[in-house]
């Protein structure tokens, strides 16, 4: 029912590209400059200034996908046609560069336009993995419902720690309240976890709540009668924490991960629009 | 107390009834104003502190001794106190009537502090809230037992118990939880009647401990404790014995006593059994008691200037005064364009209730109001007066000349005077069926769903036509459209409608039967058993047809039919259908091409289980009633929240969906959003019928009449509704991304709301009706994730 950016209306962009490509390729082939194909023969001047709308036109998603209220099409569609064309932008370009390199603007403009797709393809990569492994983690349920759960957890722990020993309650009430998620995007993108707990005074590492789990599962080995019952309790709900808060984790992290291209993908472009003005410039004037 | 013949006795110190004595006392007419609280407006007191009170109808003029404009309660409380002070009008306090005796000129009202009071004429405006029950122990009268809760944060650190399991009871419980000990005392083993929301609030506090709730329990008495720390002790009976909670305050939520009960008692008939019914009156406010007259919300009149003005004019009757109705300029005007010149409006109206008779048996009053609420249309030869597939669901009489209903381009029907159309959407909330067109001299009465909906609940005659013309025309349209109406009509004398509650089931799997059903309104899911689970396999809306597989021969049903949501249904049984059969020629093979298309698709859906669970799921969350409903694919939503910035954006920057909340099953997500029901719940009590279904795509929009009373969205079971001050438009998006000017686009920014006139308002989804290009949510999801589907779609979804 639902059909993806990547295969919207029949994947009609990936056609319309796929076909702009080869009759570019042909009239590659046909043309035949002197002394060598280059960006400033008349066929080198028409796909450069493809080239460039089309870079422009690509750039105009960003204003594009903010027109809520008017706008002709979808912003799937647009979505679908920028990832399509913008593909076809990299035979296009090659072929106005003439495979002519160098060390210089031109070629710095070719480079930040390569990187710029490059970006892009790992963020279709993103967009068509990443939700669905995310959904799959979380068993269906939103971030927000996991941790709803972990705060009735965290309550059931509350309770239960209060009919123990004191220091108990204190391990598990300072685990509880030095479990850290995210923090920056490196973090994110790692899947830190900088949680720590109070253990005898001193603030230790609790990766993974195991410093707590192998704590309590200590003094369940040790506890007698009624205590041993109350701690099997505890223990296990701590287990369902630990799995919460692995399924947190795991959620940020895939999510950083889903979002990190982005950072690279839209400075690139401002980059690029800046060099492609000077390598037009520089066109004009100097050649 | 006895002995003194009053001339007019009021009933009830709502704004109608201080009106009413308000312009006795002004007259001079010797009176009394019984008000069973120790407040004036009872109800209006109940409403919460700084509550905005409306002033609709705005084009109706006041009429009355008591001033009233829109504004905040303690002010409108403020001015009637004073009102009738200036007035000097002769009220008394905590007097309430529980009989009346006598007649015209000598009626004695006994009142339930044994007091008597005699008067020549009753005008009873005792208003449809009805009064608390209480607990009906012994001890109950003690001065820390109430019936309402006015500011939860009055009260710290009390032993408080709350009586009851209804949202009221609920809601006072886990406010007073913050700063006290509670307990929650309920006379069953679960909060059944609860709202979903509600249930899972105390169910969690409960769980928490943070209230203690005593269920199987009822209070047997109140023990009044001198000189403890407790004021009293809640004697309770229980499962296991007598318990005894100490506590300093008990709050009795025990919902209300409906007046009827007690206004029947004075002798006033009502025309049907409907709860919602309301006594029959004349045009004068007087019911079938003479010299008992009926004002405000009991007469049918919810809104406070509506009831003023009636009191004004009772009194103006009563004393034989003639005085034209204050709605009177605006029915002159609503038949200005009429060619009626030399007639009065009471002459239009009951011309028009002679001339059309389904109006025939609505009293004089009820008939006024009606009018009021609808309008008259002047059509040219040819216009179209509604089109097929329009989601209107008004209902038109025809008061001169004649339409021509194009249900098929063979099958066009005539109509004249006197005869209707639109029942058929009226009842079902469905799409028009036909096209009407209008004929020559053509003038229709066009009466909104809400006003006609209120008319059948009140008028079983009026029900009885709508339905017996909507199953005709349903049958002649489905199976026998060359066949007259009239030869029909034994058809559809057998036909009997039937309702089912949500998840009722109509017909099971396996079940001999020989009836046959046309769902007219809700619609159901069609399952099949397997492996001992039922396995939801389609779904069907009205207008769809289930069971004519067992009239054709094969009379075990073949699968189970489930109302997903309250449905009804046209059942014919076989004999009847044998008629059809044989008055319609060529009936029979269609039917039978279209059960091999069932059976066929039946073994189609058959090896396909990925869908069940999802249909399961999805049915339970309601959507059997969307038309629309907002379902996000999570392989494909990445999070961005365009769809709320969408939203937002094009609704003056308040977002009417929420995308992270609401369920998810397997990759299909229900996001809190309206899903613009059949038969919108929210479109239920609307005071001044704000709330519309309309546009193409059936979209329920909440209009600028909105009072912000809050009804829909207490009504609505989805929690799509939001009561939101008015948001200023996004800024712009060039602003912000070249200078940092102003919010993000799809951000709101709430305008000044401090002004008196500002108040919060009832907003919703609308489909983006007001667009070109349909909703901006799904138009804005840049993956395709966001969907609007129809529920019949969703069998595509797995």
């Amino acid at each position: 029912m639902s059909t993806s950016f990547v295969t919207h209306q029949g994947s009609r962009y990936f056609w319309i590209s796929l076909a702009f490509i080869i009759l570019s390729i042909i009239i590659y082939a046909w043309h035949d400059p002197i002394p060598v194909p280059n960006g400033g023969t008349w066929y080198g001047y028409t796909l450069g200034t493809i080239g460039a709308l089309m870079i422009l036109w690509l750039l105009y998603l960003g204003k594009r996908k903010r027109n809520f209220a008017k706008g002709w099409g979808t912003t799937k569609g647009w979505v679908s046609a920028h990832v399509y064309f913008g593909s076809s932008l990299l035979v296009v370009a090659t072929l106005h560069t003439g495979f002519q390199f160098g060390w210089n603007i031109h070629t710095l403009a070719y480079v930040l336009m390569c990187l710029v797709i490059f970006s892009g393809f790992f963020g279709v990569y993103a967009y068509v993995v990443y939700p669905n492994a995310r959904n799959r983690v979380k068993k269906s349920r939103t971030r927000d419902d996991i941790f709803e759960q972990l705060q009735g957890v965290d309550q059931q722990l509350k309770k239960i720690v209060g009919d123990l020993p004191e220091e108990i309650g204190a391990l598990v009430s300072s685990a509880i309240d030095r479990t850290e998620f995210g923090g920056g995007f490196l973090d994110q993108l790692r899947g830190n976890d900088k949680s720590k707990v109070m253990i005898d005074g001193v603030v230790v590492d609790n990766y993974n709540q195991d410093v707590v789990v192998e704590n309590l599962v200590h003094k369940l080995t040790l506890a007698k009668g009624v205590e041993t019952q109350m701690l099997a309790g505890l223990v296990k709900e701590y287990g369902v924490r630990q799995k919460l808060l692995g399924v947190i984790r795991t959620d940020i992290r895939l999510s950083a991960i889903q979002e990190i291209w982005l950072w690279f993908h839209v400075p690139m472009s401002f980059g690029l629009i800046a060099a492609l003005a000077a390598h037009i410039v520089s066109v004009f004037i100097y050649w | 107390m006895g002995g003194n013949l009053y001339d007019i006795v009021v009933i009830g110190a709502g704004p109608g009834g201080l009106s009413a004595a308000a312009r006795c006392a002004e007259l001079n007419v010797p009176h009394v104003l019984l008000e069973s609280s120790s407040k004036i407006a009872n109800t209006i007191q109940k409403y919460q502190k700084g509550k905005h009170v409306m002033d609709e109808p705005g084009i109706l003029p006041l009429r009355s001794p008591v001033d009233f404009t829109a504004g905040k309660r303690e002010e409108i409380l403020d001015i009637w106190e004073t009102g009738i002070a200036h007035h000097k009008v002769n009220i008394q306090y905590g007097a309430e009537a529980k009989s009346i005796s006598g007649e015209v000129g000598n009626f004695t009202i006994g009142l339930v502090n044994g007091d008597v009071v005699q008067g020549k004429h009753i005008i009873l405006g005792i208003g449809m809230q009805g009064n608390p029950r209480q607990l009906g122990v012994p001890g109950d009268q003690a001065d820390f037992i109430q019936y309402q809760l006015d500011d939860p944060d009055e009260y710290h650190n009390e032993h408080i118990a709350v009586i009851g399991a209804g949202d009221a009871a609920i809601e006072n419980a886990i406010a007073l939880s913050k700063n006290n000990t509670v307990y929650i005392v309920n006379r069953k083993d679960e909060f059944a009647r609860a709202k979903e929301g509600n249930l899972n609030l105390i169910l969690a506090a409960i769980d928490a401990e943070n209230i203690a709730c005593l269920y199987s329990s009822s209070p047997t008495e109140v023990e009044l404790l001198e000189g403890d720390k407790f004021r009293g002790n809640l004697v309770l009976s229980t499962n296991v014995g007598v318990e005894k909670v100490p506590v300093h305050r008990v709050i009795g939520r025990l919902g209300a006593i409906p007046p009827r009960g007690l206004v029947e008692s004075f002798g006033i008939e009502f025309p049907s059994k409907d709860m919602s019914a309301i006594p029959a009156l004349t045009s004068q406010y007087e019911s079938n008691v003479t010299g008992i007259y009926v004002i405000g919300a009991l007469g049918g009149y919810p809104l406070t200037k509506q009831a003023m003005n009636q009191g004004y004019e009772v009194v103006e009757y009563i004393l034989g005064h003639d005085v034209k109705p204050a709605d009177h300029g605006l029915i002159q005007d609503k038949f200005k364009m009429l060619p009626y010149d030399n007639m009065e409006v009471d002459e239009v109206l009951t011309m028009m209730q002679e001339r059309i008779p389904i109006f025939a048996s609505v009293n004089a009053l009820l008939f006024r109001e009606l009018i009021l609420d609808s309008s008259v249309h002047v059509f040219n030869v040819g216009d179209v007066v509604f089109e097929k597939d329009d989601y209107t669901n008004s209902f038109y009489t025809i008061l001169e000349g004649g339409i021509k209903t194009v249900i098929t381009e063979d099958l066009i029907i005539s109509s004249g005077v006197g005869a209707f159309t639109g029942e058929g959407s009226l009842l079902s909330g469905r799409r028009r069926s036909a096209t009407v067109i209008a004929g020559d001299q053509c003038i229709l009465i066009e009466t909104p769903r809400r006003t006609m909906l209120k008319l059948i609940a009140s008028i079983e005659s009026v029900k009885r036509v709508l339905d017996e013309t909507f199953i005709v025309r349903q049958i002649q349209t489905k199976f026998a459209p060359k066949t007259n109406i009239k030869e029909l009509e034994p058809i559809a004398s057998r036909a009997v409608i039937n309702s089912y509650i949500p998840g009722e089931i109509i017909m099971k799997e396996g079940d001999e039967g020989d009836t046959f059903h046309l769902i007219r309104s809700g619609s159901v899911t069609v399952s099949n058993e397997v492996d001992g689970k039922d396995v939801i396999r389609t779904y069907l809306p009205a207008g769809a047809d289930i069971g004519e597989m067992a009239l054709l021969g094969d009379t075990a049903r073949s699968a189970t039919i489930k109302a997903t949501v309250k449905t009804e249904t046209v059942s014919i049984d076989k004999e009847a259908f044998e008629m059809l059969l044989s008055r319609s020629p060529g009936l029979r093979e269609e039917l039978q091409a279209k059960t091999k298309e069932r059976y066929q698709q039946n073994v189609t859906l058959q090896g396909d289980d990925g869908s069940e669970g999802l249909l399961s799921f999805l049915m339970n969350q309601g959507l059997g009633e969307a038309t629309s409903a907002l379902v996000i694919d999570e392989t494909l939503c990445i999070g961005c929240d365009l769809c709320e910035q969408a939203c937002a954006a094009t609704h003056n920057g308040t977002s009417r969906l929420n995308r992270k909340a609401g369920p998810t099953h397997a990759h299909i997500h229900v996001p809190t959003s309206c899903r613009h029901c059949e038969s919108p719940h929210c479109m239920k009590d609307c005071p001044p019928n704000a709330i519309q279904r309309m546009g193409g795509g059936g979209e329920v929009v909440i209009g600028d009449t909105c009072i912000g009373c809050g009804n829909c969205k207490q009504n609505c079971p989805y929690g799509v509704i939001e009561m939101a001050y008015k948001t200023k438009a996004p800024s712009s998006y060039w602003q912000w991304m070249l200078f940092g000017i102003g919010l993000r686009p799809g951000k709101g920014e709430v305008l000044d709301h401090g002004s008196e006139n500002e108040i919060k308002k009832a907003v919703k989804c609308d489909l983006c009706i007001e667009q070109n290009n349909g909703p901006a949510c799904v138009r804005a999801c840049p993956t395709g994730a966001a969907m609007r589907l129809n529920p019949v779609e969703f069998v595509n979804l797995a």
